[in-house]
């Protein structure tokens, strides 16, 4: 899932600016998940800004909203005629649906009470940890399942930097070292072979190539007539 | 520069020629200042000269910005000394990494030793993003194809000069896992590494038997491999090493040998308090070389005496490594 996390009220109010009529529109998918931008936050942030606009003696307003997936077209298109109504919308979603928001309403300004931080799961009740980079080019065959571009601080392909000592990385004895996790679960699965191969520099133009990365699935294409109907 | 290469070496520097001709090589460290001042390149390389065959240039070590490592090689160079060249995968990307061997080589630049890099967030730019486009396997790759096949690691041709470098690598056997260390050595190897530094040893023991296991690899035969050492200055330095530096061993009794050197002298006398550390851990510095240099394998030492070059010339001279051998041909 995507994993976000609130940013701090005050950056929060700041943002807003002088707007007097806010909507708070939560996402149902991933940050509901995760509780951060779900129903429940959207109305418990909602409290928190009516209660800062009395303190800070700014009238505010403040509406709530949640939709089921704020990514999609189908879902956030009936929210269109009450947008003109607000000053501003904040959105509770990821990035993904802040800028869906703004680039289906352009007329309203969406702007973003989360932070979007990373792609993973929650390792237990509480506690979420990174696990894909979406790095557009999966190697999680030749590793066991765990990733060293996402789980090695420094991305390492062929092994574990001379940092890695009792289990954990350099950077955070909290933090595991990927390759210690790579290099066991390899002993374990009799496939050492594996590690012991150079691999190559990863392309990274499947990753941060600058620029957005597209899919194009013709085959799921609406109103593209089939060309190779022999 | 074809003369260079003459008599089958790769790039006939030094610290090449002395490993050929099967002496034991005794290579150095030099921390480029934290600001502009040349001077301070030209001081060290002066009490480093003559008693080391070459000398590493740090990039950016511990992720805190200093003068550049080629820059810096150039002014030693200059002083009479032997550079070689750290090169990172932490600040440049291959693009950035090849325009800058490709000027170290027109500078006359012959050793190069190729690294991960210490993590951003231990220097002075923690919030900097780190590159890591290759790691240090992919990097000595790259380089040994510049040098030996004349092309960049896009596949282009090098059209002209190509970098002749003699290539290091480092290697962690107190870093785990344990028993992926000599195979990532061996992965090294393969890549394009002439020559290995390690880490700093402070526990013998754990050093011999990743020695066997490189020797029983056949990999001593296939690579220079040069001992990490370093002299210790202080109790509290062996301590902090021992505790809490990452991918570092460091036993006991080399930590209750620094604070029995002190044994006696009274708190306030903070110069003969030093003074005997430093005569202790010169002391254990030599101790060690001898240790080590019986261990198979083991073509040389790398003594690392960073902001304490004045070290190196008793070390060397204690362990009878001095004078330096001068290989011509």
């Amino acid at each position: 899932m995507i994993v976000g996390e609130q940013k701090p009220i005050a950056e929060i109010m700041k943002l807003l600016g002088d707007a007097q009529k806010v909507l708070i529109a939560g996402c149902g998918t991933c940050v509901t998940v995760c509780f951060a931008g779900g129903e429940k936050e959207v109305g418990i942030l909602a409290s928190a800004l009516r209660m800062m606009s009395k303190l800070e003696e700014h009238p505010m307003e403040v509406d709530e909203v949640t939709v089921q997936r704020q990514c999609e077209w189908e879902y956030i298109d009936p929210l269109a005629e009450r947008l003109g109504e607000y000053d501003a919308v904040l959105s509770l979603a990821c990035g993904i649906g802040v800028q869906a928001m703004n680039e289906r309403f352009p007329e309203s300004i969406t702007l973003p009470g989360l932070n979007t931080t990373f792609m993973g799961l929650p390792e237990e009740q509480g506690v979420w940890e990174e696990r894909c980079q979406a790095c557009g080019d999966c190697i999680l065959g030749l590793t066991g399942g765990i990733c060293p571009i996402a789980r090695c601080s420094k991305q390492l392909l062929n092994g574990p930097c001379g940092g890695s000592q009792n289990g954990v990385c350099e950077i955070d004895p909290d933090v595991p070292c990927a390759w210690q996790l790579i290099w066991e679960r390899a002993e374990k699965l009799g496939r050492i072979d594996n590690l012991l191969e150079i691999q190559p520099p990863k392309d990274w133009a499947k990753s941060r190539d600058g620029g957005p990365r597209k899919i194009v699935r013709e085959d799921l294409q609406l109103g593209r007539e089939t060309t190779e109907a022999e | 520069m074809a003369e260079e290469t003459n008599n089958g070496y790769k790039s006939g520097s030094n610290l090449e020629k002395i490993l050929r001709a099967g002496h034991f090589v005794v290579t150095g460290e030099l921390g480029p200042p934290q600001s502009a001042d040349g001077s301070v390149i030209r001081e060290k390389a002066n009490l480093l000269k003559d008693v080391t065959d070459a000398v590493n240039i740090t990039d950016n070590q511990t992720a805190i910005v200093r003068m550049s490592s080629i820059a810096s090689a150039v002014l030693t160079m200059e002083e009479g000394l032997e550079p070689i060249v750290q090169m990172t995968c932490r600040d440049r990307n291959r693009l950035a990494i090849q325009a800058d061997l490709l000027g170290a080589q027109a500078l006359g630049v012959r050793n190069l030793l190729c690294l991960t890099g210490d993590h951003q967030s231990f220097g002075n730019h923690p919030t900097a993003k780190n590159v890591h486009d290759l790691d240090s396997v992919q990097l000595l790759q790259m380089v040994k194809t510049m040098r030996d096949e004349s092309k960049f690691q896009c596949g282009d041709d090098i059209k002209g000069e190509r970098p002749t470098f003699f290539l290091g690598a480092a290697a962690n056997p107190f870093g785990d896992p344990f028993e992926f260390r000599p195979y990532r050595l061996a992965k090294k190897a393969v890549a394009g590494a002439d020559f290995i530094q390690t880490q700093l040893i402070y526990d013998i023991p754990r050093f011999r038997e990743y020695m066997k296991k490189v020797v029983d690899m056949g990999l001593h035969e296939k690579i220079y491999i040069l001992a990490g050492v370093g002299p210790i200055k202080s109790s509290g330095a062996a301590r902090y090493m021992r505790d809490k530096v990452p991918g570092m061993i460091v036993r006991d009794e080399y930590v209750d040998r620094m604070a029995a050197a002190i044994k006696g002298i009274p708190k306030e006398e903070k110069a003969a308090r030093r003074q005997a550390w430093r005569e202790t851990g010169i002391q254990i510095c030599i101790e060690q070389i001898q240790e080590i240099r019986e261990i198979k394998g083991v073509a040389g030492v790398h003594i690392m005496a960073i902001e304490w070059e004045e070290a190196v010339r008793p070390i060397v001279e204690g362990t009878g490594l001095y004078p330096r051998p001068i290989v011509n041909e």
